[in-house]
C-alpha cells in the first residue's frame, strides 16, 4: 500500500490553516484593492487547493506519476483558459468606418 | 497443418449471458465490434442518401430540412459512434493486455460498463434519429442548437454526453493498464508502437472529452431552462460555444487518427520484417501530436469572429502540429526502404493509409493558412480534407488492423485474394468519391448544400459513383470475415511470423491470455536482418 | 512477510499482488479526477469569459448571494474534508470504529452543506433570480445578470450533484466497513473515495470567492 501515513496532527494543522485562509479571503474581499482583489482571491484559493492536494490527498508523498498527472490536469486547464482568453482579450472593440 | 486450440476465450462459456456479463477484454472487444459495425452502416446509409441527392444539381431527393438532418446524423453517428471508438474499443481492448503480457485490463468490470454506456448513448441518439432527427450539423453551433432548431437536439446531445463517458472510461482503463501492468522486462521503450499511440490517444480522450460533455450540458441547460450562456439577447456569445466545442473536437480528430497510426507502425514493421525506423521518434511523435493537438482548435474559428491575433497564434500552432505527423510518415517510409516487403492485405491498407493520410494532412496545412482558409472554409475542400484523413486514414488503418489481427481474434485466415481485391476496390472507390470534392471546394461549392449550380454536376456525379464503389468495397470484408469463421484456414499462433507478445499465445488466445506470464528480454521489432542480394 | 496478501480475498485475479491493485486503483481515480478538472474547467472558462466581458453586472449580481451562508458552507465542506482524511487515516491504522465514525460525520457535514445550499436556492427562487421568463433584476443589468445566475445555478448545481454522488459512495463504504472489509493491508476504496471528496472540496474552494466575493468592498 502507499505506505506513508500522514499524522493526525498534520491534518488538524492543515485544517486550521484552511479555516484561517477562508476567513482572510472573506475579510480581504471587503477592502478595495482594485484589480488586485481578484488576484488575491485566486491566490488564496489556489494556496488552499495546494494544501488540500498535497496533504489531504497525500500527493506530497505520492509516486512521481501522481504528481505528473496533477500537473498535467492543471496545465491543460490553463491551456483552455489562456488560448480562449487570447481571443476575448484581443477582440477589437471599435467601430468600422 | 495448424491445429485449432481446444480451449480459448470464444468457447469459454456459451450463451448470451456469458457474453453480456463477460469481464474478458477480448469478448468485450467483439461486443464493440458488433456495435460499431452497426453504427457504421447507419452512418453510411445517410451518406448514401446524400450522395444520391447530390448526383443532380437540384435538391430533389429530400427537402432542405431533411437534407440538413442527413448530414447532421451522418456526422454525429460516424464521429461519435464509429470513428472515435473503433480502433481503441475494438483493437485496443483486444490487444492492450495481450501486448503487455497481462491477463486483462486494470478494471475489467469498468470495461464492460463502458460498453453498456456506449450502447445507452447510442440508443439515445437512435431515438433522436427516429423521432425526427437533428438538423444543426454535427457541430451543433449556437444559437441554432440552443434556441432556434425545432429538432431533437436534446436526445442527440444527451447521447453524445453519455457516450463520452464510455470513451473516458476506456481511456482511463488503458492508461492505468499500460502504466501498472506491463510484464517483467517490458520497459516503455520496448513497447510496440501501437501501445504508444493508444496511450497518447487515451491521454487526449481523458483531457478533452469532459469539455464536450460540459458543453452539451450547457446546450441542454440553455434549451430547457433558458439559461442563456450563448444567447446574444442577454449578452451571451455564440462564439464561446465554438471555443468550447472545438477544444474537444479538434483533439478528437487526433483520437480518431492516432490509433490508426499505431496500427500502421505495426503493419509496416511486420510486413517489411524490419524494426520501425526511428522508434523513439515515432513514439515521441505520438505524444507530440497529443499535446500539440490541444493547442490548435481556433483554426475552426478563423471566420467566426475570433480576434485576428488569436487566429494568428492558432494558425502558427496548426502548422507545428503537422510536423510530428510528417515524422511518422517519413519513418514508415524509411522502414520500408530495404525491407523484405510482403504485399499482403494489411500492407496494402498500410501504404494506402500513408498515401491518403499524406494528402489529407497536407491539405490541412492549406486550411491552416488564414488567407486560404477564408476562401476554402465551409466548402467541399474541407470535406475532402477530413474525409481523406478519416476515411483514407483511419478507416484504412482500422481495416488493415482488423485483417492483420483477425487470425489472432478468430483463429482463422481470411481469403487473401478476395481481401486484396476488396482493398483495391476501397482504394479506387475512395479516391473517386473524395478527390473531385477537393476540386469542387476549390471552385467554390459550399458544404451542407444539396442544391448547386449545374456546372458542378460532373464532379458530383463522379463523387457519387465513387461512393457506390466504396460501399461495395466495405461490404466485402463483412462477408468474407463471416465466411472465414466457418471455412477459413486455421491460422496458428503466428501466421505472419511477426514479433509481439500477442503472437506468442494461441489463436484464439485462452481467456487468461498466457499460460505463463511472459518475461520480456528484447525490443519490440527484432527481426533477423533481410538477406542482401549480391550481384556477382 | 507480505506474501499472505497473495491470497487476500480482495485481490482480483488479473493483478499480481495487492500493492499493484492499490496502485492501479489510485491511478485510476486520479485519471478520473483529471477528467473532472476539465469538466468543471469548461464551466470555469465560461465564467471567466463573461466576468471579463460584464464585470459590473457580475459585481451587482454577486451581491445578491448570501456571503454568510457561503462562508459557513465553505467551513462545513473543509471540515468534511478533514473528517474524510481522518477516515482514511483510521483505515490505514485498522480502526473500524473510527472509520465508521468519521465517514458518518463526513456524510452529515455533506448533508448540512446541501441543506444550506437548498436554503440559498429557495431564496433565489423567491427573489426571481432564476434565469428565464420570470427573471427580475435592476433594469440596467437585467440581461447580463442572467448569465451570472445561469452560471451560479449550473456550477453550484453540478457541484451539488457531485456531492450527492460522493455521499452515496461513502454510504457504500460505510456498509463495507461494517462488514470488516478494510484493514491496514487493504483500504484503497476508502482512499480513493477520499480523493474524490477532496476534489469536490477544491472545486468549492474556487467557486466560493468567484461567485460570492466579487467586488465586495463598499457593500455594508
Amino acid at each position: 500500500m502507499s505506505a506513508h501515513i500522514v499524522s493526525k496532527t498534520t491534518y488538524y494543522l492543515i485544517f486550521a490553516t484552511l479555516m484561517v485562509l477562508t476567513l482572510v479571503t472573506v475579510l480581504v474581499s471587503a477592502i478595495d484593492l482594485g484589480a488586485l482583489n481578484t488576484v488575491v482571491a485566486l491566490a488564496i484559493a489556489g494556496f488552499k487547493a495546494v494544501l488540500v492536494v498535497l496533504f489531504f490527498m497525500h500527493v506530497k508523498y505520492a509516486p512521481r506519476l501522481t504528481k505528473v498527472a496533477v500537473a498535467a490536469g492543471i496545465y491543460w486547464l490553463m491551456i483552455l483558459l489562456a488560448l480562449t482568453l487570447s481571443d476575448y482579450l484581443t477582440r477589437w472593440r471599435g467601430t468600422y468606418g | 497443418m495448424e491445429v485449432f486450440p481446444t480451449h480459448h476465450y470464444l468457447n469459454d462459456g456459451y450463451g448470451i449471458r456469458s457474453w453480456l456479463l463477460t469481464r474478458d477484454h477480448k469478448r468485450i472487444a467483439l461486443l464493440y465490434l458488433a456495435a460499431i459495425t452497426f453504427f457504421f452502416f447507419i452512418g453510411g446509409s445517410f451518406a448514401v442518401l446524400m450522395r444520391i441527392d447530390l448526383a443532380t444539381p437540384a435538391g430533389d431527393l429530400v427537402s432542405d430540412d431533411t437534407y440538413n438532418e442527413l448530414f447532421t446524423m451522418h456526422g454525429i453517428v460516424m464521429v461519435f459512434f464509429f470513428l472515435i471508438p473503433a480502433i481503441p474499443a475494438v483493437l485496443g481492448n483486444f490487444l492492450v493486455p495481450l501486448m503487455i503480457g497481462a491477463k486483462d485490463l486494470a478494471f475489467p468490470k469498468l470495461n464492460l460498463l463502458s460498453w453498456y454506456i456506449y450502447i445507452l448513448g447510442g440508443l439515445f441518439t437512435l431515438h433522436a434519429l427516429v423521432t425526427g432527427g437533428v438538423d444543426t450539423g454535427w457541430t451543433m453551433y449556437a444559437p441554432l442548437s440552443t434556441e432556434f432548431s425545432t429538432t431533437r437536439v436534446i436526445p442527440a446531445a444527451l447521447g453524445i454526453f453519455i457516450t463520452g463517458f464510455s470513451s473516458i472510461l476506456t481511456a482511463l482503463n488503458f492508461i492505468v493498464t499500460i502504466h501498472r501492468m506491463r510484464a517483467p522486462g517490458l520497459s516503455w521503450f520496448r513497447l510496440p508502437l501501437f501501445l504508444w499511440s493508444t496511450y497518447a490517444t487515451s491521454v487526449i480522450t481523458v483531457l478533452g472529452t469532459p469539455v464536450i460533455a460540459v458543453t452539451m450540458l450547457l446546450v441542454g441547460a440553455e434549451r430547457v431552462f433558458h439559461f442563456g450562456f450563448f444567447d446574444p439577447k442577454i449578452g451571451g456569445d455564440p462564439v464561446l460555444f465554438q471555443h468550447l466545442f472545438w477544444f474537444y473536437s479538434h483533439p478528437a480528430v487526433y483520437i480518431m487518427v492516432l490509433p490508426a497510426m499505431g496500427v500502421i507502425s505495426e503493419l509496416v514493421a511486420a510486413f517489411c520484417r524490419k524494426p520501425v525506423f526511428g522508434y523513439s521518434f515515432v513514439a515521441f511523435a505520438s505524444l507530440a501530436i497529443a499535446i500539440l493537438g490541444f493547442l490548435v482548435w481556433g483554426h475552426h474559428l478563423f471566420v467566426a469572429g475570433q480576434s485576428v491575433y488569436a487566429s494568428l497564434i492558432f494558425s502558427m500552432l496548426s502548422f507545428l502540429v503537422a510536423i510530428p505527423s510528417a515524422v511518422k510518415v517519413f519513418n514508415w517510409t524509411a522502414t520500408m526502404y530495404k525491407g523484405a516487403i510482403s504485399w499482403q492485405t494489411p500492407m496494402l491498407y498500410a501504404i494506402g493509409f500513408i498515401g491518403l493520410f499524406t494528402i489529407g494532412g497536407l491539405t490541412g496545412l492549406f486550411l491552416a493558412a488564414i488567407g486560404m482558409d477564408v476562401h476554402l472554409t465551409d466548402t467541399y475542400f474541407v470535406i475532402a480534407h477530413f474525409h481523406y484523413i478519416m476515411v483514407g486514414g483511419t478507416i484504412m488503418g482500422y481495416l488493415g488492423g482488423l485483417h492483420y489481427w483477425w487470425p489472432k481474434i478468430s483463429g482463422r485466415l481470411y481469403p487473401e485474394g478476395l481481401a486484396r481485391l476488396a482493398a483495391g476496390i476501397i482504394f479506387v472507390g475512395f479516391n473517386l468519391t473524395f478527390f473531385p470534392q477537393f476540386i469542387l471546394g476549390y471552385l467554390g461549392m459550399p458544404r451542407r448544400y444539396h442544391a448547386y449550380p449545374p456546372e458542378f454536376q460532373v464532379l458530383n456525379v463522379l463523387s457519387s459513383a465513387g461512393a457506390s464503389i466504396l460501399g461495395i468495397g466495405y461490404l466485402l470484408p463483412m462477408a468474407y470475415f463471416a465466411w472465414s469463421l466457418r471455412y477459413g484456414k486455421v491460422a496458428g499462433s503466428n501466421p505472419f511470423g511477426a514479433t509481439g507478445l500477442e503472437w506468442t499465445t494461441t489463436s484464439p488466445p485462452p481467456t487468461e491470455n498466457f499460460a505463463v506470464t511472459p518475461i520480456v528480454t528484447s525490443g519490440p521489432y527484432e527481426y533477423p536482418s533481410p538477406v542482401e542480394k549480391h550481384v556477382a | 512477510m507480505r506474501d499472505d496478501t497473495l491470497h487476500h480475498p480482495a485481490l482480483a485475479h488479473h493483478f499480481d499482488n495487492l500493492e499493484q491493485q492499490a496502485e492501479a486503483a489510485s491511478l485510476g481515480m486520479w485519471v478520473f479526477l483529471l477528467t473532472e478538472i476539465l469538466f468543471f474547467g469548461g464551466a470555469f472558462l465560461v465564467y471567466t469569459v463573461y466576468r471579463h466581458m460584464y464585470h459590473d453586472a457580475f459585481v451587482v449580481a454577486s451581491h445578491e448571494l448570501d456571503v454568510t451562508l457561503g462562508t459557513i458552507n465553505t467551513a462545513v465542506l473543509i471540515g468534511s474534508s478533514l473528517t474524510m482524511a481522518l477516515a482514511v487515516h483510521a483505515a490505514q491504522t485498522g480502526s473500524k470504529r473510527l472509520i465508521q465514525l468519521f465517514l458518518i460525520v463526513t456524510i452529515v457535514l455533506g448533508c448540512v452543506f446541501l441543506g444550506i445550499k437548498s436554503v440559498e436556492y429557495a431564496h433565489k427562487f423567491r427573489e426571481h433570480h432564476v434565469p428565464g421568463p420570470y427573471f427580475q433584476f435592476d433594469v440596467k443589468y437585467v440581461r447580463e445578470a442572467q448569465i451570472f445566475f445561469s452560471l451560479y445555478f449550473v456550477m453550484t448545481g453540478l457541484h451539488a450533484l457531485h456531492m450527492i454522488v460522493g455521499i452515496g459512495v461513502m454510504l457504500v463504504m460505510l456498509w463495507h466497513a461494517s462488514r470488516d472489509r478494510f484493514s491496514p493491508e487493504y483500504y484503497v476504496p476508502i482512499e480513493v473515495t477520499g480523493l474524490y471528496w477532496h476534489f469536490v472540496d477544491i472545486v468549492w474552494i474556487f467557486l466560493f470567492p468567484l461567485l460570492y466575493l466579487i467586488g465586495r468592498h463598499g457593500v455594508p
